[in-house]
């Protein structure tokens, strides 16, 4: 199977000839050396592959987080080394979810403050907002812990806060690096059980990086990298 | 958005209560001590001001030796008692002319002791410096042809070495004599200078000349001029009297000087001002440690900062409001220091006027350089690395350590 490897659904993604090399000279490190992906409207798409193979590089160039040094990458059909850094704030604004590897919460603020804030940048009126944050919490099953700063938090818990946080816009597509990385194995299946419910419910478009073939099975296509290259690209036969 | 944004840095102040704290407590110092500092100074100038206004506009000072500038003098010979007569003959616009000579002394009352400062002269004393005498009376004119053993006294002096007693025809020892007081002098209180002005005793000239100083040396010369004359003139027609009974050539310098009250004024605003000066820069110190002291805290705080900028970024804040956050949270802290500190300025400037007796002078300039200098600072700080950080691509300022 080749990165051509389709649903029957446009383009959402295009990522062509993506290469990211960190550093110069020696010490240049090709975290990324020529990636072709196209991710479809409505795919569930698992990335996996060896500690270092560049999963997080790609997956933040898509969450337009970080800048590819050559290739391209296409969002709904725009160009997304074209826009500027407004435009780019927007597009993360308005159409992406973002779920980091380190969680990254803002340290003495409560949990629902956290979820609330990409709302606050949307403009949602505060009460609308506590609303739909409270319902963010819910679904990751952190009702009752609304007002626990980060430091109050387990680890899953942090993680927990940290996907409500990314899904509580309804955004178009939602990046989770290892999402399940800090919860134990019920926890990490009632996550992707939501997280297969949000793609199927509400047509998110979800890519996440993982690193546990049971994680896995829950998406609908698997990419696998190594060394900064898709080695393979395989629908899901096991897709629940 | 801006309602957001203000909010945002609002719970951004509150949420982070101890580096809120610190950045208002250093400009609050800095602004406080400023004030304080300068308003006290600006006080004391104009305190002294005041009180040589009170002496009278036409008053003025002959002192021996060259004018060399605030509160300098170079030694010359001193006058005698026919300078003074033919001050008071020869020039026709004066009132009053009073000789003085000081030397301190301990007087001695009983078991009582006291060092203060005796002065010979004769009744103009009294008339130049509009100090009437209180109770008893002044010198008789046969008391001070002989020289007689009588002393008028300030308050003070009869305070320390009478308490409650009556001072009148009682005597009072200084070094191996002993003087009958004959006079009171009203109480007069602090000068300018935060001396007391009633700690003197009068002798007689003669008297002081030839007990006290064992000379027959004038070392001041006080002229009060008519109302309605020109001081200027009066002093420019003593200039020319003394330099001609000094024998002084026509192109040297005067070996004495005349002042009036505008020039004694400035020599001595001059003093206050250098001390204001000083008082000043020890407080623009403290301001500035301040300042520091901010931008420790900020920096301190950056790596934090930068990590939440790029946090603000990834989920879809626009760079201007994530800098617009930082820059009303740092103009807040900033001018909230910058008030509470000339609120505490003002406070403590109110509190120590009655302590130190100097009148409340307000310079608002201050009041403004100081609020401004220290918004900047915490704007500067605050605001800059800020700046730095939301340039960056989100997942830069996220990496930052
Ligand atoms: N900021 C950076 N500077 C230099 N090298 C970097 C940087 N970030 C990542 N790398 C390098 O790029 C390569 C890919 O890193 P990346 O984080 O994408 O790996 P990953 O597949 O997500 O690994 P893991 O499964 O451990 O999270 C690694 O060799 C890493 O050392
Ligand atoms: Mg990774």
């Amino acid at each position: 199977m080749t990165a051509t490897s389709q649903t029957d659904k446009r383009s959402l993604i295009e990522l062509r000839g993506v290469t990211k090399v960190y550093g110069a000279g020696h010490a240049a490190t090709h975290a990324l050396r020529g990636i072709d992906l196209d991710i479809g409207e409505g795919d569930l798409v698992a990335v996996m592959g060896p500690s270092g193979s560049g999963k997080s590089t790609c997956l933040n160039i898509l969450g337009c987080l970080d800048t590819p040094t050559a290739g391209t990458y296409t969002f709904q059909g725009v160009e997304v080394g074209q826009l500027d850094r407004d435009q780019r704030a927007r597009l993360r604004r308005h159409y992406l979810g973002f779920v980091f590897q380190g969680y990254n919460l803002l340290s003495r603020t409560s949990a629902i403050e956290n979820v609330e804030l990409p709302l606050v940048y949307r403009g949602v009126p505060a009460r609308t907002r506590r609303a739909h944050a409270r319902r963010a919490l819910e679904a990751v099953g952190l009702q009752g812990r609304e007002k626990h700063a980060p430091n109050e938090l387990s680890g899953g818990e942090q993680q927990r806060v940290a996907i409500a946080r990314a899904i509580v816009t309804g955004p178009a597509v939602l990046m989770a690096d290892e999402p399940t990385g800090n919860l134990d194995t019920a926890r990490s299946h009632e996550i992707m059980q939501l997280l297969v419910e949000l793609n199927r419910r509400e047509g998110i478009t979800i890519v996440m990086v993982t690193h546990e073939p049971d994680m896995a099975a829950y998406a609908k296509r698997i990419v696998h990298f190594v060394d900064g290259l898709v080695e393979s690209d395989k629908r899901n036969g096991s897709h629940i | 958005m801006l309602w957001d944004t203000i909010f945002l840095a609002l719970r951004e102040i509150r949420r982070n209560v101890i580096r809120s704290f610190l950045t208002i407590l250093g400009i609050v110092i800095g602004v406080a001590s400023v004030i304080t500092m300068v308003t006290l100074g600006g006080g004391a100038t104009v305190q002294v001001t005041n009180q040589i206004a009170s002496l009278g506009s036409n008053l003025l000072m002959v002192t021996p030796g060259k004018r060399m500038g605030p509160g300098q003098s170079s030694a010359s010979a001193p006058f005698r008692a026919k300078d003074v007569e033919a001050i008071a003959r020869d020039i026709r616009s004066v009132a009053a002319v009073a000789p003085a000579s000081t030397k301190p002394v301990t007087a001695i009352v009983g078991n009582e002791n006291w060092s203060t400062t005796v002065t010979g002269t004769d009744n103009q004393y009294m008339k130049v410096r509009m100090w009437p005498v209180q109770t008893g009376r002044e010198f008789s004119d046969s008391e001070l042809r002989a020289g007689a053993a009588v002393c008028i006294i300030g308050d003070t002096v009869r305070q320390k070495l009478f308490g409650g007693l009556e001072p009148l025809g009682n005597r009072i020892r200084l070094g191996k004599l002993s003087f009958q007081v004959i006079g009171l002098l009203e109480a007069k209180g602090q000068s300018s200078m935060g001396t007391d002005q009633d700690d003197l005793v009068l002798l007689p000239l003669r008297t002081f000349q030839r007990r006290i100083s064992g000379n027959q040396d004038i070392s001041l010369i006080q002229v009060s001029i008519r109302d309605g004359e020109s001081t200027e003139k009066a002093q420019r027609d003593i200039e020319r009297l003394m330099r001609e009974r000094r024998h002084i050539a026509p192109n040297a310098d005067d070996d004495f000087s005349v002042m009036d009250m505008k020039e004694i004024t400035k020599m001595l605003t001059a003093t206050t001002q250098v001390l204001t000066g000083l008082l000043g820069a020890v407080a623009a110190v403290s301001l500035l440690v301040g300042g520091i002291g901010i931008m420790n805290i900020m920096l301190v705080s950056v790596t934090e900062r930068t990590r939440e900028i790029g946090t603000r970024l990834a989920i879809g804040a626009l760079e201007r409001e994530v800098l617009m956050q930082f820059l009303v949270e740092a103009v807040v802290l900033s001018s909230s220091g910058g008030l509470f500190g000339i609120l505490l300025g003002l406070a403590a400037c109110l509190g120590l006027k009655n302590a130190l007796k100097v009148p409340f002078v307000l310079n608002p300039g201050i009041v403004v350089v100081a609020f401004l200098f220290s918004a900047a600072v915490g704007v500067v700080f605050g605001y800059f690395p800020a700046l730095k950080a939301a340039r960056l691509d989100p997942i830069e300022a996220l990496r930052h350590e």
